[in-house]
């Protein structure tokens, strides 16, 4: 019988394969919210790329023998003081949302994976140096800190960048740094050691792996937030500088006129919340199909 | 046969709040080229320690004290723990493989890029040549279909074949010592058969040396050539394999033996349990540490500290004051 241990019975039937491809598309697309969600940022992406041909006129100079006019068959969202069209900067203000979202949360999410990894894994004065740093950050308001940071280096969409990447940056390297901590303790790191792994390749090809469904949710649903902060910042007047298009900044253009022009500030506010509503539910239907305790509820 | 690794008194000790724990103290044993040997205790006793100090792979709050470990003809514990010269000994030179099949493999990463991955690292090999290599080797531990299996993730297998995989990564490199740290405890019976046989065969094929790391006295004595009995950090009784179980000297061990059943003795034999429980390894007293549960015990042992080794045969070494011989040969009666 001994002899024999070792030869294993052939499968007669393999099971059949369900591709995790599949498995996600079916959980991710099967809500309603998170369809929505993707045609929301669908439409906001291609109107950032394509704005020369969607935007009808020109977003920063305006004809200001039609200053303020109504929605109407010419201008769809009305103009605002200066005889700007609403909708082309509507359209353009998308480029400077999307521009600083993505930028700041890659800047902030690879520095913070960064961080956390490695102070996760070395632990010890490593680990206190950065985390302390990282409480120290958390200690700020995030939209005080980059109000701070934004007055210091002065308005302009590369500060807005900045000032929101260091604002958000500690929530990814605490984040970071609890995954870290749990994936560590595995045995299949211990093992991965044992074969003779360098720290650098446990940490990149192993450990970091194990961490990214959770830290993609996060991304996503950072994004809407970020969104939300530059427009806030925008509103206030230290975002993006005048001509350009920003959706904060029409609010603020367009709130003296709430009551003749509400469209003016309605637009870019509907704008927005759109949006941020939008990475919130993609966000969401991301996190219900890669997390693997979900599966079977949804 | 020539020696392949010497460990001598070897120490690891852990700081914890409430004191030093000395989880290995002066642990000496050998492997001779291509021999199987068992390390045998209960929980706690230093067995995965010491494995894990010889790779170097203790973390903090862990520290590997003294000793040394001779392989090749180097003290391993010369290396920097985390250092190139390490590394290239993980692996390649001593493999290791834990306890936990379920959990020793990455859930994220297809098992032909965790088998290649080390051929790749220690071998030089090129992906091609590595994913070749990896799917004979999975051939040869069992696993059918292994070109298409090779594909899948660690979650589409089984404990047994998950612990076949970590035998065939393990041995991958063609190291020349296989630790195995309780490779069979998580696994139903008739698996861990198979695996031990596969194990040994995958073994004398590579020319490995092997160590097996358990608590299952019955493995050891189907598969090991030699034995060391491992009590509070230390080799409290070591030989053959046959001078173990025919002719058991330290108290500990006949104690062991006492616990188990055994197919070739007569009937109505009762079973003696070992009385008591293990001890706390902080601020361990200087006096053998068996002492509180040995029925051999005589005045010399309360006075005098915890002997050497000492020879009671050709290769057969206790640690011990009492003279165990005819009441060990009574009580198997």
């Amino acid at each position: 019988m001994v002899e024999k241990a070792t030869t294993i019975q052939e499968f007669v039937e393999a099971p059949p394969r369900v591709s995790e491809w599949r498995r996600f598309g079916r959980v991710f697309f099967q809500r309603k919210l998170v369809v929505f969600g993707l045609v929301v940022l669908s439409i906001l992406i291609i109107s950032a790329i394509f704005a020369p041909w969607l935007a009808p006129y020109d977003p920063y100079r305006g004809d200001l023998s039609d200053s303020l006019v109504q929605p109407s068959g010419k201008y769809l969202l009305g103009t605002d003081i200066q005889g700007r069209d609403t909708l082309s900067r509507l359209i353009y203000g998308s480029r400077t949302a999307l521009l600083v979202g993505f930028v700041t949360t890659i800047t902030a999410t690879i520095l913070g994976i960064v961080l956390g990894l490695v102070a996760g894994y070395f632990g010890g004065i490593t680990n206190m140096v950065i985390m302390r740093a990282m409480d120290a950050l958390m200690g700020f308001p995030m939209l005080l800190l980059a109000l701070l940071i934004a007055a210091v280096l002065g308005s302009g969409i590369q500060n807005v960048i900045i000032a929101l990447s260091v604002a958000t940056l500690p929530g990814y390297a605490r984040v970071m740094h609890g995954l870290t901590l749990s994936v560590r303790e595995n045995d299949y790191v211990l093992a991965e050691r044992a074969m003779g792994s360098s720290n650098m390749r446990t940490m990149v090809g192993h450990i970091l792996p194990n961490t990214l469904p959770p830290m993609i949710v996060l991304v996503t649903l950072q994004l809407g937030s970020i969104i939300l902060a530059e427009a806030g910042l925008s509103f206030l007047g230290i975002g993006i500088r005048p001509p350009g298009a920003a959706w904060g900044s029409m609010v603020n253009d367009g709130y003296r006129f709430l009551v003749t022009n509400p469209v003016l500030s309605f637009a870019p506010g509907l704008a927005i919340m759109l949006v941020v509503f939008a990475f919130n539910m993609v966000g969401d239907g991301l996190r219900d199909a890669l997390d693997p305790r979900l599966r079977g509820i949804l | 046969m020539t020696e392949l690794l010497r460990v001598n008194d070897l120490v690891t000790q852990f700081k914890t709040e409430s004191g030093l724990v000395k989880a290995v103290d002066g642990l000496s044993y050998y492997i001779d080229e291509q021999e199987i040997i068992g390390l045998v205790g209960e929980s706690g006793c230093g067995k995965s320690v010491s494995q894990l100090s010889v790779m170097q792979l203790i973390n903090a709050p862990g520290e590997i004290v003294g000793g040394e470990v001779i392989f090749e003809g180097t003290n391993l514990l010369k290396y920097e723990a985390n250092g190139p010269q390490m590394r290239s000994v993980r692996g390649a030179k001593i493999a290791m493989i834990f306890q936990e099949p379920m959990t020793s493999l990455n859930p994220v990463l297809t098992i032909g890029q965790q088998l290649t991955e080390m051929l790749v690292l220690h071998m030089k090999m090129n992906d091609e040549a590595a994913r070749k290599r990896a799917i004979e080797l999975m051939n040869l531990v069992g696993i059918s279909g292994a070109d298409r299996r090779i594909d899948d993730y660690p979650h589409h297998f089984s404990g047994g074949m998950r612990q076949r995989v970590m035998i065939a990564m393990g041995l991958s490199c063609n190291p020349k010592i296989l630790i195995a740290d309780e490779p069979t405890t998580a696994l139903d019976v008739t698996t861990q058969a198979q695996l031990l046989e596969m194990m040994k065969d995958m073994v004398q094929r590579f020319r490995a040396s092997l160590v097996i790391v358990t608590h299952n006295l019955g493995v050891v004595a189907r598969y090991a050539q030699r034995i060391y009995i491992m009590y509070a950090g230390r080799i409290v009784e070591s030989g053959t394999t046959k001078d173990i179980f025919g002719k058991p000297r330290h108290p500990y061990t006949i104690g062991l033996l006492k616990c188990i059943p055994r197919l070739d003795e007569e009937e109505g034999r009762k079973l003696v349990p070992i009385i008591g429980l293990p001890p706390n390894l902080i601020n361990m007293p200087p006096t053998c540490a068996f002492l509180p549960r040995c029925s051999y015990k005589i005045e010399k042992c309360f006075k005098e500290p915890w002997p050497d080794l000492e020879p009671v045969h050709d290769n057969h070494f206790i640690r011990c004051y009492a003279d165990t011989k005819e009441k060990a040969s009574e009580s198997t009666k």
